[in-house]
């Protein structure tokens, strides 16, 4: 049986392999997410993301068993960072989530950045995508831990929480742009540490700032993962987020700029890897020009897409590329 | 970035609360480029292969200083088959009577990794087994 077919029939081995092809890029994933594809849409997509030691994976542990409650089925990726020097990674997220291992209703999976920045995976589109098609109503990502600027999760997830603890930094960090700016829900996380309050008080005086009356306000939530406290509020919260998505229409808004971006994304890649695999080693000799002064990088790039358009036949490598791979 | 990568399951089956030597070949296999993923201590063999199948791993790394490893990595390795998951390759490390070492082999333990084993062999016990 085909591995996509086995995926779709509930088969977590299958479901785990496709992953991995997907992530490693393997020949034959692309026609694997074709099927899977069309498989897809019905899962509601939480991001979780914020700096490390928050405790988001704990947080997550709490979130997917209050879930669980109610019968929904979870799907949860977690990424931790790859070493740049290297490629290996620990994956460490698991040691929060250890009791939903051995439920059938939650599927784990632990993933590298392998060399991709934003705070995501190479395939974590995919992924979601597959755990998706499997049944799952919620998909959580938990990102690498953040900093200032992984803000990718955003474009990715319905619903984005941004996990907070007491005592990092003061209110100036609260209005910098990037991470800031892409909760749908605030968490502070760790709430029954000294500055608690004062973290919240600052969340809030940085969300009165913004637009008086948005459509929809980031309420801000305190929590004890460790202990459970707050969860069953968050995960009321993050309905309601999702109730508001659906009656206002953002939410089909939501999908389509994720369409339209992953869909630049793939177009972007698949240009320029044709162009630097392309014949006589035009790419190489552009490089040379630009390297020995005789032109500039936005001539040659100017130049190479021309040859790339005019040059029909050439221009499906994606295609010859996979028919290569079949032989 | 394309290719494929090792992934290991690192992990800690029963009651001891040693993971000293566990964290050290799991950073080992870090550097050598693979994917570890690191479960924490006190796992039961359910929770161990459970996630050695959700995470695709070629190799299962179970580290036992209690004196359980008998029972605990052939029922590791049982869970796994059971599953259909039997191709998935176990090895074992921890302090490990050189008598026990036949028996756990003949349970379908590939390899036993002992105190002061080298961590280049660990590491090419890893490349090799893979066959990546």
């Amino acid at each position: 049986m085909e591995l996509t077919e086995r995926v779709l029939q509930g088969d977590r081995r299958a479901l785990a392999r496709l992953i991995s092809l997907a992530e490693d890029s393997e020949p034959g994933a692309k026609e694997d997410m074709a099927v899977i594809h069309s498989r897809t849409g019905r899962a509601h997509v939480i991001g979780v993301t914020g700096p490390p030691g928050a405790g988001k994976s704990t947080l997550i542990d709490r979130l997917a068993k209050s879930y669980r409650l109610l019968n929904k089925k979870i799907g949860i990726i977690a990424i931790d960072p790859s070493s740049p020097f290297t490629g290996g990674a620990i994956l460490g997220d698991r040691i929060r989530m250890s009791e939903l291992s051995t439920d059938p209703g939650v599927f784990i999976r632990s993933m590298g950045t392998r060399g991709h920045l934003g705070g995501l995976s190479c395939a974590t589109a995919d992924a979601i995508r597959i755990l998706d098609a499997f049944g799952m109503d919620k998909v959580i990502v938990e990102t690498v831990g953040a900093g200032q600027s992984e803000v990718e999760i955003a474009s990715h997830a319905h619903t984005t929480i941004l996990v907070e603890m007491p005592g990092l930094g003061d209110d100036i960090q609260t209005i910098k742009a990037g991470i800031m700016e892409i909760g749908d829900i605030f968490v502070v996380n760790k709430a029954d540490r000294q500055g608690a309050d004062r973290t919240e008080a600052e969340l809030r005086a940085m969300l009165d700032l913004s637009d008086a009356n948005p459509p929809w306000k980031p309420p801000i939530l305190k929590t004890v993962a460790s202990s459970n406290e707050g969860i069953t509020e968050l995960r009321d919260t993050i309905e309601s987020h999702y109730g508001y998505l659906m009656q206002s229409g953002e939410l089909g808004k939501l999908n389509r700029d994720r369409a339209k971006a992953e869909l630049l994304h793939i177009m972007r890649n698949s240009v320029a890897d044709s162009i630097q695999a392309g014949p006589n080693s035009r790419f190489e000799k552009a490089v040379d020009m630009v390297l020995a002064r005789k032109t500039d990088p936005y001539s040659a790039a100017e130049k190479l897409l021309a040859d790339y358009c005019t040059n029909a036949e050439k221009a499906q490598p994606f295609r010859a590329k996979m028919n290569r791979h079949k032989q | 970035m394309a290719g494929r990568k090792i992934r290991v399951l690192i992990a800690k089956p029963g009651l001891d609360g040693h993971d000293r030597g566990a964290k050290i070949v799991a950073r080992a296999l870090r550097d050598a480029g693979m994917e570890v993923i690191y479960t924490g201590l006190h796992q039961t063999p359910e929770q161990i292969a459970e996630t050695a199948i959700q995470e695709d791993v070629d190799i299962v790394g179970l580290s036992c200083l209690s004196g359980a490893h008998m029972t605990l990595f052939p029922k590791v390795m049982d869970l796994l088959r059971e599953r259909g998951a039997g191709d998935i390759i176990v090895t074992g490390g921890g302090i490990i009577p050189e008598e026990d070492v036949p028996l756990l082999k003949k349970a379908g333990i590939a390899a036993i990794f002992g105190p002061g084993t080298p961590l280049e062999e660990i590491i090419e016990f890893h490349r090799k087994a893979a066959g990546k």
